[in-house]
């Protein structure tokens, strides 16, 4: 890696502080919140935080990031999804319209179920380690399907649980709620 | 409950965070809420500002109705269980809605204990007006935090009054010297683990939202700028005037809580507010915030 990189972390809701936090553990990382176009014209990458998909769609839109933001990721900028990221990015989900539409992959909102079928589970992500590392899925979305150049990194009880699509990384579960940093270290490699 | 669940359900609330969870008493409101950006909303069958103003008994919401609710939505659905009764929780348990709110806006079943929140997969929200009373409620069990305020009445002081007495007692303890943590907790009535968590962390351990009085954007994002980590609004929405375009502007407000610009565009033309009571006219007895123990 070339010098520091500023990564974002779309902040109007939801997992915003695990993320930065997590990304300040990296000495050779700018962590930035990013709320306004102008923000997001000054990184390199950008996580979409867990949250609830409706509310920050909205923002997106009200406040005037959701075209640019698209642009940005359709001209290559390296972009991570986690659980409601995942359902911004797809170009389909079940039952409502895309958002930003952006990745070859349809999601289920809530696929799993209420609360009480959140759960944790430890599994091996072979592109990201060869080890298992712990996962979060809070109400979690799951990718039914996944076409084009859109390939699936983990497959869990016959779903897909995360996927990778050149500039784009979509996990359904949630990295920033533990202390496992593996998946960062994997985006940062897509950063360059 | 085994640990990993009670992390599970703290980390909800996390992604809660910045969010407004809004009351609503039926579909059509809940499919207003979630249009307008509520991050969750809290099925009941009377708002706080009717349980004020009609009395009586106030008790767990219709099973059909919390169902129904269920059905239109795709953001977690919460309920309100009354302070100690045991049986509503394990209802609203069964119903799987995502959240229990054991809440003093219902009348309470129990005037001595709170619920064995630990005994339940389902996460709880709980009220509290100071930090010894959100630690006595995390130590049973609660995963997430809202400052009582005084609900139904359009009035923010007392939200603010709790939010600035909950983070008052937060920076003291952050200041104190390890030997003085013991008589802290015995004064306050709160498990000296959690003092010491406060301590050492500088913030609860459990995500702590805003909540009882708030009626507008500026509302919302004065508790947030307070410390607040998220809003609930109970009768400011669906008491207002226009509901959609109150509940949009304090979905804005609150992810913009510092930016006055943005503040100011979305107070504008939202038509009136609820209409709200000045706190010294209710009596003492029919303070909501004075349930709990």
């Amino acid at each position: 890696m070339t010098g520091k990189k500023t990564i974002g972390v779309l902040s109007f809701q939801g997992s915003v502080e695990e993320h930065l936090a997590a990304l300040g553990r990296f000495p050779e990382v700018t962590a930035l919140p990013v709320k306004t176009p102008e923000a997001l014209n000054r990184v390199d990458a950008l996580i979409l935080p867990g949250g609830e998909s409706t509310t920050i769609s909205k923002l997106l839109s009200i406040f005037g990031l959701m075209e640019p933001l698209r642009q940005r990721i359709l001209q290559g900028m390296p972009v991570w999804g986690t659980c409601a990221g995942m359902i911004l990015l797809a170009k389909e989900v079940v039952g409502e319209q895309p958002h930003l539409g952006v990745m070859d992959i349809a999601v289920r909102r809530n696929a799993y179920g209420s609360q009480l079928d959140s759960f944790t589970a430890n599994e091996t992500i072979p592109a990201v380690l060869g080890d298992p590392i712990p996962l979060v899925f809070i109400r979690a979305p799951w990718v039914e399907r996944a076409w084009g150049t859109a390939e699936p990194l983990l497959t869990l009880n016959g779903h897909i649980a995360a996927a990778r699509q050149d500039n784009m990384l979509a996990t359904a579960f949630h990295p920033e709620l533990t202390d496992d940093l593996s998946v960062y270290r994997y985006f940062l490699q897509m950063i360059g | 409950m085994d640990k990993q669940v009670y992390e599970r359900n703290k980390n909800l609330a996390q992604m809660l965070k910045g969010g407004v969870i809004m009351d609503v008493t039926n579909v059509e409101q809940a499919k207003i809420a979630e249009n307008a950006g509520a991050v969750a909303v809290m099925a009941l069958e009377r708002v706080p500002s009717d349980i004020r103003k009609q009395g009586g008994v106030a008790r767990m919401s219709d099973p059909k109705m919390i169902w129904e609710i269920k059905q239109a939505v795709s953001i977690p659905v919460m309920a309100k269980a009354r302070i100690g009764h045991i049986a509503e929780a394990q209802i609203l348990e069964a119903l799987e809605v995502d959240y229990i709110d054991e809440s003093e806006v219902l009348t309470p079943a129990d005037d001595r204990f709170h619920l064995n929140k630990f005994a339940f997969k389902v996460p709880f929200v709980c009220g509290a007006r100071n930090l010894g009373e959100a630690l006595r409620r995390i130590g049973e069990g609660a995963a997430m935090i809202r400052t009582k305020g005084e609900a139904g009445t359009g009035n923010v002081v007392e939200a603010v009054r709790h939010m600035r007495t909950m983070m008052e007692a937060i920076r003291q303890l952050q200041n104190m010297p390890r030997e003085e943590l013991m008589t802290f907790a015995k004064e306050n009535g709160a498990p000296y683990d959690l003092v010491v968590y406060v301590a050492e962390h500088g913030k609860l351990p459990v995500v702590n939202f805003a909540a009882g009085g708030i009626a507008t954007p500026a509302d919302a994002a004065l508790m947030m700028q307070l410390g607040s980590e998220g809003i609930f609004v109970g009768s400011g929405i669906f008491k207002s005037s226009d509901p959609e375009k109150m509940a949009r502007a304090i979905v804005k407000a609150t992810a913009f809580y510092n930016d006055p610009k943005v503040l100011a565009e979305v107070s504008e033309g939202l038509g009136e507010a609820m209409k709200g009571i000045e706190l010294s006219q209710i009596p003492e007895t029919e303070r909501y915030a004075e349930r709990g123990w």
